[in-house]
């Protein structure tokens, strides 16, 4: 299993697995944090751009993804000032540009953007900033990892670790994963030749009966991670318990904002919480999100569910494993 | 969401709120990178970078072993 969607792209765009021996699948992991955010506060995100105070600054990526209520650009249609940024610290040029209204950074991620979100809550601080706050869903890998291992459906032989998540936390907390479960850990670049040399060394573990932790990809990837952002990340957040779509809550599967930086915190700051929201009946993307699905086995795949009109996350972000094989699996029939 | 490129650091700044930042080339595009979390990075080097953020410094020697291994694949 490739677990970062950024890897299923290239995995996909590149018609990688078309040239491996038939033995070899490679399933699909959860690594897009636009898929696994879950729908409330997806929910949460559009009532707060409604507000008629607020500024609501996220990627662009959120922008497309459907809420009960539609999603962002709907909001923006609505009269919602909803703004496209491209670096979190620009939400902060925003705040201080219009002192009177609310600027909400809606901040989702793996642990590589954790550290961004972290820098600019602490940099509010410093800057005395009162109405700049963040709706925060940072979820963590290794705990999505084992929940995968755990699951009785699992297929999973080895994994392509994210590289740019280990390029923040380094590569010893997969280290009781491998050892625990017996199954090797390869950190994994993003190129078609990167995931070339993943391949090789977990099929090389696997033929010889191994099980560790292996770096690929160490060009951007040392042991020790980069410290000074592990210990930023660690400063403001705290980990806990966090709902993952399509997985379900996850122990210690995410982050959130410790009561230090309440006062940044945006679901401690506005009192918009809907309450759980149902799932749309045709999309199976939480199977997809598991690995226990090939998006093109979905019904709708292709059909109802396509990036223009998507049921679903992953067929909404650049990131997710539907719109990887509508995009680039065009010899592909929908649900064979 | 994780993707992150490597970019050349042109020059050193800071930026509006104190943080270290840099001028960094990204093939034939220039954008202000924060360096916050690479505070050792010197023009010259290449940096990891993603949403704005330099992550890590491109380890030279390790990129080098990986475009070696490129080269002796056949017709490499």
């Amino acid at each position: 299993m490739e677990v970062c969607g950024g890897q299923t792209h290239t995995i996909a765009r590149y018609a990688i697995e078309d040239l491996l021996p038939s033995e070899i699948e490679l399933i699909h992991g959860p690594g897009c944090p636009v898929c696994v955010t879950p729908l409330a506060l997806i929910e949460q995100a559009v009532l707060l751009a409604l507000r008629a105070d607020t500024v609501l600054c996220t990627f662009g990526d959120m922008m497309r993804v459907p809420g009960q209520t539609g999603d962002l650009f709907d909001a923006r249609a609505r009269g919602a000032d909803v703004r496209i940024i491209t670096n979190a610290l620009d939400a902060l040029s925003v705040a201080q540009d219009n002192p009177e209204r609310e600027i909400v950074l809606f901040a989702v991620g793996f642990e590589t953007t954790a550290p961004t979100t972290a820098l600019t809550i602490k940099q509010a601080s410093t800057l005395s900033l009162s109405n700049f706050s963040v709706l925060a869903a940072h979820v963590r890998v290794p705990p999505a990892m084992t929940l995968i291992l755990d699951s009785p459906q699992c297929r999973v032989d080895a994994f392509l670790a994210a590289g740019h998540v280990c390029t923040v936390t380094g590569t010893t907390e997969y280290e009781p994963i491998s050892g625990q479960y017996q199954v090797p850990v390869v950190i994994t670049g993003f190129e078609p030749f990167d995931i070339l040399l993943g391949i090789d060394s977990a099929v090389a573990q696997l033929e010889s009966g191994r099980a560790g932790v292996e770096n690929r990809y160490a060009r951007a990837v040392r042991p020790e991670g980069n410290p000074v952002a592990q210990a930023t990340v660690d400063e403001v957040f705290a980990v806990s318990d966090q709902s993952w779509r399509g997985l379900g809550v996850i122990t210690n599967g995410g982050l959130r904002i410790r009561d230090a930086y309440a006062q940044y915190d945006a679901t401690r700051r506005f009192d918009s919480v809907p309450s759980d929201i149902a799932e749309p009946t045709a999309c199976r993307a939480a199977e997809v999100l598991q690995g226990l699905i090939k998006p093109n086995e979905c019904p709708e795949f292709g059909r109802a569910c396509q990036p223009e009109h998507p049921l679903g996350a992953p067929m909404v972000s650049t990131e997710g494993a539907c719109a990887a094989y509508f995009r680039y699996r065009t010899h592909i029939e929908p649900n064979i | 969401m994780c993707l992150a490129v490597p970019g050349q650091i042109l020059e050193l700044a800071t930026d509006e709120g104190g943080l270290p930042s840099a001028r960094v080339k990204f093939g034939s595009v220039v954008r202000d990178v924060c360096l916050a979390y690479t505070p050792e990075a010197v023009p010259g080097d290449y940096v990891i970078v993603h949403v704005g953020f330099a992550l890590q410094i491109l380890d030279e020697p390790a990129a080098q072993a990986t475009l070696a291994l490129l080269d002796e694949l056949p017709g490499g």
